[in-house]
């Protein structure tokens, strides 16, 4: 296309005709919608898997190895050698549990982004902005699911039962879904404001370990010191996992259970979303 | 919809850009102190600066990202801070590191920008292709655009800067390590889209780079604007030219210092090599006449160049202080 020319080019206007054919060709469309925006963004999450398909690996053996370690390491003394029992108690817990886990790798993708010369880019776009959020959320979703079938097959596999039958099932993973898309907005914000992905992992540990362990997911919080029960039945992961074991066991959930993990997604929501954004909008 | 692209240079009297008295602080760091910036509608306005002189802050704004503390600018008529969204609607940025993904193929990077900007799949497609052909990626299109090298990256964010032809252009040290194939490549791109109606804003560190493309310059120096002009009239304030002349031995060097500034009748400088010297000159004749005398003294230079006056030496002149870059650039990325 271009020529050599020495470097003491003179002013002359070069005559490249693809250029300025591109430039010609290149007429402002009118606006994507944030729908589309969103899309897009979903579209380049879904390539770069396509690119380092390694990425699903955690959301594929990483519930594998989790059911098994605790199936068969924890799950005979804990239920007194009795690990099909055990595992019909703590699939739900787990599987709530690893879809969580899994919700902080966006505020790692997030914040690995923002060292990136990509993130100028799109931030200098005329586009909705919060699909730049949205986009890889909504592809986490896909993770979440691909995680919560793989969790639920391999506990099948081991024997896990399923009372509540597939309407009973999906119902669970679906609340599940939601609430983990509302909690991924504390993520986006920490990945926003800590610009580096060790330092993001370390927080978003901090947060989920003792939330997860503190919870109803391994044991019955009966057996636990009255403080440690005081505080499991306040965790909003607590709530997720009744509701999840309520309704994969079939013994059902009530409508306070529900309306509660409900509310708490809306409020980690309408909290870090406009955080989110707000950060997004006033990074350096 | 494009509605200011078409405008030639020197069309009408529209400004494309217009700051005011620029503050952003990092911390400690003033990274634009009072930087004030007028830029004419179509041509190529050149930014140049040393080091951590605040050329990427100001892109920064301008283009948006970046609040200022205080001070306000206008892009085409829109307010950065106050009509922000109409101002991305009209400019591009490509900033001084990749700014594509890499992970992605050329032409994923390309398809999805178009996408985001309201192309239909199909069509984001095809304006893929074209770009790719215009910038001579065709072939490179289907690797990831981490396996290019640093030329091709370059083209690469230049096309993710027109897949809708910008009203203006901001280009952030486009060719800063690029060989001179590649930054001639550069070069007439800039060119054309500007022959083509787009208003390029460009930094760089080079003289010679802002010499051969701007229509007019802003030197810039700890986020100050210090000189402004056309290339012509500042380099007039400079001198016309600097002679460079490297003696064989060290020691000939002050023997030489003398001689020259007797024949030249300027001051000449030592420089940190301690063989050379340089003196800004206004003629060649009497460079010429200055070498023949060096030659007479039995001290025949080891090479000896006439040229423009380098960064360096507009700094000098200007600042009565040379370039140095400000102490935490390193950090600065
Ligand atoms: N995000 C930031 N956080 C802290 N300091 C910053 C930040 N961005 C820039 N600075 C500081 O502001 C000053 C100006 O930086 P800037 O990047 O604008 O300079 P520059 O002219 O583009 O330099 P270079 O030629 O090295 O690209 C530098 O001292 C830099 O360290
Ligand atoms: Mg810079």
């Amino acid at each position: 296309m271009t020529t050599d020319v020495p470097a003491s080019a003179t002013r002359e206007e070069p005559i490249d005709y693809d250029m300025l054919a591109a430039l010609d060709a290149g007429e402002r469309p009118g606006r994507a919608g944030g729908f589309s925006a969103s899309m897009s963004h979903l579209y380049r999450a879904m390539l770069r898997v396509k690119h380092s398909p390694a990425q699903i690996i955690d959301v594929t053996l990483f519930p594998l190895i989790m059911l098994l370690m605790f199936t068969f390491l924890f799950g005979g003394a804990l239920s007194d050698g009795d690990t099909g029992a055990y595992l019909q108690f703590f699939l739900p817990g787990v599987l709530v549990n690893t879809v969580l886990m899994i919700t902080m790798y966006v505020g790692m993708g997030l914040s690995s982004d923002a060292e990136k010369g990509v993130f100028d880019r799109f931030r200098s776009l005329p586009m909705w902005r919060p699909s730049a959020i949205i986009g890889p959320l909504l592809a986490d979703a896909f993770r979440y699911t691909m995680a919560s079938i793989m969790m639920l097959t391999f506990g099948l596999i081991l024997g896990y039962r399923a009372e509540g039958g597939v309407v009973g099932v999906v119902l669970a993973v679906l609340v599940l879904i939601v609430f983990a898309f509302c909690l991924s907005w504390l993520w986006t914000l920490v990945g926003l404001v800590m610009r580096s992905e060790k330092a993001v992992t370390a927080v978003s540990m901090m947060v989920l370990m003792p939330l997860t362990f503190a919870s109803n997911v391994y044991v019955n919080p009966a057996t636990m010191p009255g403080w440690l029960e005081a505080f499991v039945s306040v965790n909003p992961i607590s709530h997720v996992v009744t509701v999840v074991r309520g309704l994969t066991s079939g013994a059902g959930v009530t409508t306070g259970q529900l309306g509660l993990v409900l509310a708490e997604a809306a409020a980690l929501l309408l909290l870090f979303g406009p955080l989110t954004m707000r950060k997004y909008r006033t990074m350096n | 919809m494009r509605t200011d692209a078409g405008k030639r240079p020197g069309d009408g009297r529209q400004l494309a850009i217009e700051a005011r008295g620029l503050v952003k602080t990092f911390g400690e760091t003033r990274a634009l102190d009072g930087l004030d910036l007028t830029v004419p509608a179509g041509g190529v306005y050149g930014v140049l600066g040393p080091n951590g002189a605040g050329k990427t802050t100001a892109l920064r704004i301008l283009a948006t990202l970046l609040p200022p503390d205080s001070g306000s600018a206008r892009v085409l008529g829109h307010d950065v801070s106050a009509d922000a969204d109409a101002v991305r609607g009209k400019i591009s940025l490509t900033g001084q590191f990749t700014s594509v993904d890499e992970e992605l193929t050329g032409r994923e990077n390309l398809i999805l920008l178009g996408r985001l900007l309201g192309y239909r799949h199909t069509d984001a497609k095809l304006r893929a292709g074209q770009l790719l052909k215009a910038l001579g990626l065709t072939d490179a299109g289907d690797r990831q655009a981490k396996h290019y090298s640093g030329g091709m990256r370059r083209r690469l964010d230049i096309a993710a800067g027109i897949v809708v032809t910008p009203s203006v252009m901001f280009l952030d040290e486009p060719t800063t390590g690029l060989d001179p194939r590649s930054r001639n490549q550069v070069w007439n791109i800039v060119r054309t889209l500007v022959a083509r109606g787009t208003t390029v804003v460009l930094t760089t560190q080079y003289l010679d780079e802002a010499d051969q493309l701007a229509d007019r310059i802003a030197v810039i120096d700890h986020g100050r604007v210090i000189a402004e002009g056309t290339p012509g009239a500042l380099k007039a304030s400079v001198g016309s030219g600097t002679l460079r002349i490297r003696v064989q031995d060290p020691a000939q060097r002050f023997d030489a210092v003398r001689v020259l500034t007797e024949a030249l009748d300027v001051e000449v400088q030592l420089e940190s090599d301690p063989c050379a010297l340089t003196a800004r000159v206004d003629d060649s004749e009497r460079s010429v006449h200055a070498l023949g005398e060096l030659m007479r003294a039995g001290m025949t230079p080891a090479e000896f160049a006439l040229g423009q006056p380098s960064l360096d030496e507009v700094f000098l002149a200007l600042t009565g202080h040379p370039a140095e870059s400000a102490p935490d650039d390193e950090a600065a990325a």
